[in-house]
Parts: structure tokens; sequence; C-alpha cells
């Protein structure tokens, strides 16, 4: 029978928020769903979610995420059970053997895929282009499983308390040639935006590092704290704490006012289950429109000095 | 030393957006285009690693796909220090693995120490061409690389990799290997003036495209995203546009 199956991820010891959120992705495609936890301690991680048929349980020898052993056990499952399609998350771990088991196998592929249909036999996928700013659908060979990577956050997570079979397997894995050796966790700041109500965020669109001060003031006077997108942290000119996005911070405060950000995926999943989202860009296709409630085609500037005025 | 750096021309969009009669892209008057930011970063990380750890002899090789059009990005690769670069001839759309099969035997022919490509393309995002040419061409690999320590003698690197929200992890990777690089590893630098103008005289050795076989998808149907849901347009002024948001901001954090 025809499967969907999907490879959990964790990290340090718990299951990461994406594993729920590619069952229900899955769950889009109709065929039972299976779900493969490749750990040391398989049975410590709970996958049974609501939905899923059975859960695969792999022990390996290492704790945490090594591509080649993924990408073994992956090629293994593939070969025993066959499956129409596999969903990892479009995450940094699935970006270091999902594309790499896609071209070995010749395997249908896309990633960044945020909706999901099935059309007869055929899967049918849903990911952007240019910057976000418009939609594809995509199709697959005939005849070929199709390997897919998940955009987080854009499935909601299925309910825990399923009641799956669970089995397990067991893959020889070959020595690692990339091999994790350490965690180190992001370097600290004076600065929380997480627990913060209203921030006040700026992006690309500021130009220079010369107009930070401004904004700085801005929030004060505004009540706000100041956070970021990744352009402005990759340029030096603020410090990790204060980036929202995939790679920084998901930030939820009561507003979100986006300055000069066009709202790369990776920044959305950071900050768009903020209560009220204002943007303000020049560009009106900016993908940051799709997640405001409110927004502005105006100059950011030209609204910054009206907004001290008022403030 | 040497290190192949695979890189791309990628599609802007503007701020409009018209799409093909057969609404399978976007037409093309409506793109402009660019070095993929990625992969500047990824050309001055080997700039970088030539002259920390180099010696005489030393080559940064920049490898592209498509046609002559692309050259305009090599040669920015070439200003701002690369020394040779080789584009395989093709034209057209090309999913990522597709990209990755056109690479791999040019890349295989130069038998580098080190390749890295950019995490991913700015107007694609699948992060997957440098996953994919990594196991084409058999090498170890590391994708979202913020930083690399490699002396090349001793046959490893220890790279970090970055997760999601800023975690790293270090990882040591066998060499010669393919690393994809993140925004922020390094600040590319500026090509001078004249670095530009010599650039524009070097040559670019082009290779026929092989045999990619047949493609991983193909877009049906390209279109732009509904818009947010109930997204309220704040016209006016600035002033106007500042009044109304003064309003939302203290209405909404009550």
């Amino acid at each position: 029978m025809s499967e969907t199956l999907v490879v959990a991820e964790h990290l340090r010891g718990a299951l990461r928020d994406v594993t729920g959120e590619l069952v229900t992705a899955a769950a889009q495609l109709g065929n039972p769903v299976v779900v493969a936890v490749i750990a040391r301690d398989p049975s410590q991680l709970d996958a049974r979610f609501e939905g899923v048929d059975e859960v695969v349980n792999v022990p390996v020898a290492q704790g945490e995420f090594e591509n080649d052993v993924y990408q073994r056990v992956l090629e293994a499952l593939l070969a025993e059970r066959r499956p129409q399609a596999v969903l990892l998350g479009f995450t940094v771990n699935s970006m270091g053997y999902g594309p790499a088991v896609a071209a070995k196998l010749g395997l249908g592929f896309a990633s960044d895929v945020h909706a999901l249909a099935r059309e007869g036999e055929a899967v049918i996928a849903t990911r952007s282009f240019y910057g976000g700013k418009v939609d594809a659908e995509v199709e697959f060979p005939d005849g070929r499983p199709v390997l897919l990577l998940i955009r987080p956050t854009a499935f909601a997570p299925a309910a825990t308390g399923g009641s799956p079979s669970v089995s397990s397997g067991s893959v020889e894995i070959p020595a690692s040639r990339a091999r994790h050796v350490d965690f180190r966790e992001p370097a600290g700041g004076d600065v929380d935006i997480t627990t913060a109500d209203f921030l006040l965020s700026i992006g690309r669109g500021i130009g220079e590092q010369d107009a930070i001060p401004q904004f700085e003031r801005l929030a004060e006077k505004l009540g706000a704290v100041l956070s970021v997108s990744r352009p402005l942290v990759d340029a030096g000119w603020m410090t990790n704490a204060r980036q929202v996005g995939q790679s920084g911070k998901t930030v939820k405060p009561k507003v979100y006012l986006a300055l000069g950000i066009s709202g790369a995926v990776q920044h959305l999943a950071g900050m768009k289950t903020s209560g009220t989202i204002i943007a303000v860009n020049t560009d009106p296709e900016a993908a940051i429109f799709s997640v405001a409630h409110f927004g502005a085609v105006a100059d950011l500037f030209d609204v910054a000095d009206e907004l001290e005025q008022l403030s | 030393v040497k290190i192949v750096v695979c890189v791309k021309q990628v599609a802007v969009l503007g701020d409009e957006v018209e799409f093909t009669d057969d609404a399978r892209d976007v037409d093309p008057d409506f793109l402009d285009d660019a070095l993929n930011e990625w992969d500047s970063y990824a050309t001055e990380e080997a700039l970088g690693i030539r002259e920390r750890v180099g010696t005489e002899g030393d080559e940064v090789v920049v490898v592209s796909v498509g046609d002559a059009e692309v050259e305009k990005s090599m040669r920015r690769c070439l200003a701002m220090g690369a020394d040779r670069a080789i584009r395989v001839d093709t034209s057209g759309f090309h999913d990522p693995i597709t990209i990755a099969r056109l690479l791999e035997p040019v890349v295989r022919g130069e038998s580098p120490d080190l390749v890295l490509c950019g995490v991913q393309s700015s107007d694609a995002v699948q992060a997957a061409t440098g996953t994919a040419l990594a196991e084409l061409l058999d090498l170890p690999r590391v994708a979202v690389v913020t930083r690399i320590e490699w002396d090349p003698g001793s046959g490893r690197a220890t790279v970090d990799r970055e997760l999601e929200g800023g975690l790293v992890d270090v990882t040591e990777v066998d060499t010669p290997a393919l690393l994809t690089i993140q925004t922020g590893i390094n600040k590319p630098r500026y090509a001078t003036l004249r670095a530009i103008k010599q650039a524009e005289q070097k040559e670019i050795q082009t290779v026929p495209a092989g045999e990619a076989g047949q493609p991983v998808f193909r877009v049906r149907r390209m279109f732009a995203p509904p818009k947010g849901k109930g997204a309220e347009l704040l016209g006016g002024s600035p002033a106007e546009i500042a009044g109304r948001i003064a309003e939302i901001v203290k209405e909404r954090l009550r």
C-alpha cells in the first residue's frame, strides 16, 4: 500500500514543532501516514500524533543529527517501504540530506512547499518564487516517489495522543563524514525581544548603518522595543539577539510595526502570528503585505519622521 | 589549494508583476538580474580562505550554469578576485537538481579541495543545489555554514552550522568537502573600478551542458498569491499614515 513517510526532527532530546506540522501536511495526501524517528533512543520521543498510522523507530548511535546518518536511513526506508511521498521540514537539517537523496534516487523534489494537494494519483505542491512575491503549483514526474521539504509554520501542528502502531527498523550506518561536535548558543544580548508587547522592526529598507540611531530613538519614544530582520545582523549593525525570523527569534507581540522589511519567508515565519502587523514599504508587491493587517506603501523615513513628531 | 565556487545569476522581481502567456513563469520584462546574495558570501569566503591559508598557485574558480547573460554575475566574482570562470552553456529554467547534474562533471574535472555554494538562491529558494551536487560528487557536505576553520593539510575542517533560532552546531567534516554558505559569514568585498574593468577582459570558458535527465519538478501554473486576508491599506500623506499607525498602536496596546 502506498504511504506518506514523515521524518521526525528532534534536537537535544525533544521533538521539534515541525514534526507535528509535517503530519498535518501528510494528511493532505490521503495515504496512510508513517513517521520515522531516527534517534539514539527513539522511544523517548513521542511521535504518536493524531492521524499517524505507524511510527517506525530507527535506533542509531548518534545522539544528534548528522546528514550521512539521516540519508542512509531514509534511503533504506525508501527501498523497503516504497512510500509515494516523503515529507521533511524545510529546515537546516533537511537541507543537508533531502536534496542528496532526491538526486541520488531520481525522485520528484521540491522545497519550501507551503500547500499540498492530490489530484488522482498525482501530488501537486505549491511553493513560492521570486522572493515570495509569486506562488507556483508544481507537478512531478510520473511513477516516481516525491520528496518534499515543507515550509515550517505553513501547516498547523497535529494534536498529540494518536494511537499508531509502533515498529522498529535497523539500518547499518557507515561512519559519518560530517560529525556533530558540540552546540554553541547564539551570542546573548541585552534584550529579550520575545517578551515585548510592541516591536518596532526595521529591515534592509533603512539603507545605511547611520540610520539606526534614528530608529532606536523612535522606538524609545513609541515605547517599543527595536527588532530587525536578518540583513541588518549579517551586516554587523545589530546583534542576533534582536533578529526576528527562523534563524533569529520567533515573536508574537501585540503590535509588530515593520519598516522597510520586504518579508522573506524566513522572516515571516518568525512574526506572522503577531497580534497586529503594520507594514510600511515602498514596494506594493512586498511579501510582508501578505501577512500584514495594515499596510502603507510609503517611504519609511517619511513615516518615521512623522511618527517621531507625534510622540 | 583549489576552491570551486558555484554561483547563480538570480532574477529579481520589481514592483509589478505580469505572467507569461502560458502562466508558467513571470514575464521576463518584469525581472532584473543580480548575483545571488548567498553566492557573493561564498565567493568572499573562498577568497578569504585563499588569503588565510593559501600558497602560490592557489586558485578560486567560479562555475555557473546559464546563457551568456549570466556572465555578468560571473564577472562580478572575477572582479572580487576569483581567478577563473567556467560557464555551463544552457538556457531556460532548470530545477536545482538538474543544475547540480549540469555542474557535476565540470566541478569534478577541477578536482577541488573545497567546493562552496550559497545556501539558496533568492529567486527560487530551494536550498538544494549544493547538497545535491555534493551527493553527485560523493563529497562530504555541511549545509548552512557560518564559520570555516580549515587547515588544508589536515584532511578535515571544523565549521559552524547555523540552526534555527541561531543555535550553532559545531561540525567536523572530512575534506575535500562541499559547504553551503550562509549570509553574514563575512563581509563581501567591493570590487575596485579597476578590477571591474580587468574582469571585463577576462575570458570565461564555456562548456556545453551534459545530459541532465528528467526535471524533478515542472511548474504547472504561476500566480500572484492571495493578498493578506483583510489587510487594510493606509493611504494619504506620510503624516496621515503616521497618524493612523499611532491610533492603531494605541488601540491595540490597550
